[in-house]
């Protein structure tokens, strides 16, 4: 436990990876997550390890690769469009079972998209990302001091149960200061012991050591294992936080930034007499779903807030399956949540109204959506849709 | 009895799925010999690549990490940075090295990574069969170019050697064969040398080895022994490129 001291969100991450025992970084430059190679290169090699700042994001998850191959807990940060680049990497790094930190700290999309903090990267981070079945364990630290104190959390998990582990911040939560301290005592890497399936250079007489794909030469078998480490994941490690959840009318879910913005909702319905409670997922994956069917059942409505399209929502209505109403409230694509906005969407929650809530299939049906291709040119194939 | 040869103790008992003719075995082995001779082999790390080597982790007695297509030298990156007591290797085909991974091999040449990169140029896609590969010669036919590499629309074959000399961080570059008894010995030379300078910490070393593929070229042994000397070494002239020692 260190005193606190006032640090940048990206910052506090970098300095906890440090701590935590991280001995290799490799990233490329995209904003909003600069600070975190920046200090990495600073610090890197003062800790006894390596930064190297790769040619492209692909090439920085593939050294992590390499890295971590080697036993060594090695890590890579970057912002949304950057990790999907590094999607082919990370496949590889779940295929071989390597621990490894992956930081995305999120902005608007899609595509080129905005430099400003969201969620859209929800589905990408709870569902694999790359090709092939396999999943990474995302945290979702939603304050400075989390962002710091989680690295040693990821990397332990990741060890413990040979996955890659994903935190999933966003441009805010990288860019703010705040109070902070670290509650651990920073790792000495070299205490840790050796990995027993790490490629390494003395072998004194123990069979080779392949990092593959294939552990032998049955892929299925390889596979269904993995899987059934995933339900052991998903049996014990699911995190999450709880306020005012015992007595609420509408219960919020919501991760990340939007979790903050959401405690002040709570706070301001108290004040109006509203009962609202708040349930916060810390791990996207595992997502909390048995704690919140069980939350289900005793609250009027659930009401998700997510800075993405309606993408947690879908885990929320997973977990619920049909014991409650489940609402929308959405700030895609850099838009920000706050306290007034989202308790609008929680009175529409109480009284049937609109205002608020985000209902594709109902903003459909006033949406007239036309194509043509150049009518010079005569061509068939024009679509209408709406009304 | 005298021994005379013998299979060296670097590589396993696991026999090569290569085809007849095919030159990977052969280089596979001259790395092998390399590794014994240099009593390295308890340090050695390799990467196999995407393409007909895929399964060379199987072939190697040392540690060995499958990477993804064209990464071996940013894989190699983060193992050399992580254990700079390991000799470090990224064995890589054409397609592979000079097509999807050109950012990875020109970066670790660029910051002179000390590792050592084995190139098998046979002018062809081989495991994915036969298809146009960046350094197909002009008027090669190939699936991807049934009419052969025509530059108006595909281009001209890429020389990666004489294009990586231009890179202040590439230490050693040879460009050799393996097509005759005295090119594989000059091979086996410059391979050795590659892991020398590894050893000396000379920085980034690189060996392009001009490969027959007698299955995708649509061609008897013979004839693709023919194929390398006379259509490939014109395009892809055997020697050194860059030789610099350590300082």
């Amino acid at each position: 436990m260190t005193e606190k001291t006032l640090r940048k969100g990206n910052e506090a991450l970098a300095e906890g990876a440090i701590r935590a025992g991280a001995r290799f970084f490799a990233g490329y430059p995209i904003t909003p997550q600069n600070e975190v190679p920046e200090y990495m290169s600073a610090y890197m090699a003062d800790a006894g390890g390596a930064f190297v700042q790769a040619e492209s994001e692909v090439a920085a998850i593939n050294m992590v690769y390499g890295a971590a191959a080697t036993g060594t807990r090695s890590m890579t940060s970057s912002s949304s469009p950057g990790i999907s680049l590094k999607q082919e990497g990370i496949t590889y790094l779940a295929s071989a079972d390597l621990p490894c930190l992956i930081v995305n700290v999120m902005r608007g999309g899609p595509g080129l998209g905005s430099i400003s903090g969201a969620q859209g990267d929800y589905f990408q981070a709870t569902r694999g990302g790359g090709n092939g079945d396999y999943r990474v364990l995302v945290l979702a630290p939603n304050s400075v001091e989390e962002l710091g104190n989680f690295p040693k959390l990821g990397f332990e998990l990741a060890e413990k149960y040979r996955i890659p582990c994903m935190i999933l911040a966003d441009g805010i939560l990288g860019q703010m200061m705040e109070s902070m301290s670290f509650n651990f005592d920073p790792v000495d890497p070299n205490q840790l012991g050796k990995m027993q399936w790490a490629v390494d250079i003395e072998k004194n007489g123990r069979p080779k050591n392949k990092v593959f794909s294939y552990k032998g030469d049955n892929l299925i078998a390889d596979v269904v294992e993995r899987a059934k480490r995933y339900g052991l994941i998903e049996k014990t490690e699911a995190r999450y936080e709880e306020r005012n959840t015992e007595d609420c009318d509408v219960l919020l879910v919501a991760y990340g930034l939007s979790s903050r913005a959401c405690l002040e909702a709570v706070n301001k319905a108290q004040e109006e007499g509203l009962k609202v409670g708040l349930f916060r997922p810390i791990t996207l994956w595992p997502f909390p779903s048995k704690r919140l069917a069980e939350l289900a059942q005793k609250t009027k409505a659930i009401l998700t807030v997510e800075q993405s399209l309606g993408q947690l929502v879908q885990d929320v209505k997973l977990a619920v399956n049909g014991k409650t109403p489940v609402y929308l409230n959405a700030y895609p694509a850099g838009g920000q949540p706050d306290g007034e906005s989202i308790l609008t969407a929680v009175r529409s929650c109480l009284n049937g109204g609109k205002e608020g809530l985000f209902d594709l299939q109902a903003h459909a049906a006033d949406f007239a959506y036309e194509c043509k291709r150049d009518a010079s040119l005569g061509m068939q194939g024009d679509c209408k849709g709406g009304k | 009895m005298t021994i005379l040869a013998k299979k060296p103790q670097s590589l396993t008992d696991i026999p090569m799925h290569y085809c007849p003719g095919c030159g990977h075995g052969i280089v596979h082995r001259l790395m092998a010999e390399a590794f014994d001779e240099l009593k390295i082999a308890d340090r050695v790390i390799g990467v196999a690549p995407v393409g007909c080597a895929v399964f060379a982790d199987d072939y190697f007695a040392c540690d060995m990490v499958q990477g993804a297509h064209g990464r071996g030298p940013a894989i190699a990156t983060g193992i050399k940075r992580s254990k700079p007591q390991a000799v470090v290797f990224s064995y890589q085909g054409d397609g592979d090295l000079a097509s999807i991974g050109m950012a990875e091999i020109v970066h670790a040449a660029v910051r002179s990574e000390n590792i050592t990169v084995i190139f098998i140029n046979n002018a062809i896609y081989g495991m994915t069969g036969g298809q146009m590969a960046p350094t197909t010669l002009v008027g090669q036919v190939a699936t991807t170019a049934p009419k052969g590499r025509d530059p108006k629309l595909q281009g001209w074959p890429i020389n990666m050697c004489e294009m990586l000399s231009q890179i202040t961080g590439a230490k050693y570059l040879e460009r050799v064969a393996v097509d005759t008894p005295q090119h594989v010995m000059a091979a086996k030379k410059a391979i050795k040398k590659a892991f020398e300078n590894q050893v000396k910490g000379v920085g980034f070393s690189m060996v392009e080895v001009l490969s027959q593929c007698p299955t995708n070229w649509h061609a008897s042994v013979d004839q693709a022994l023919e194929f390398v000397r006379t259509q490939m070494m014109p395009q892809y002239p055997l020697g050194v490129f860059k030789n610099e020692e350590a300082k």
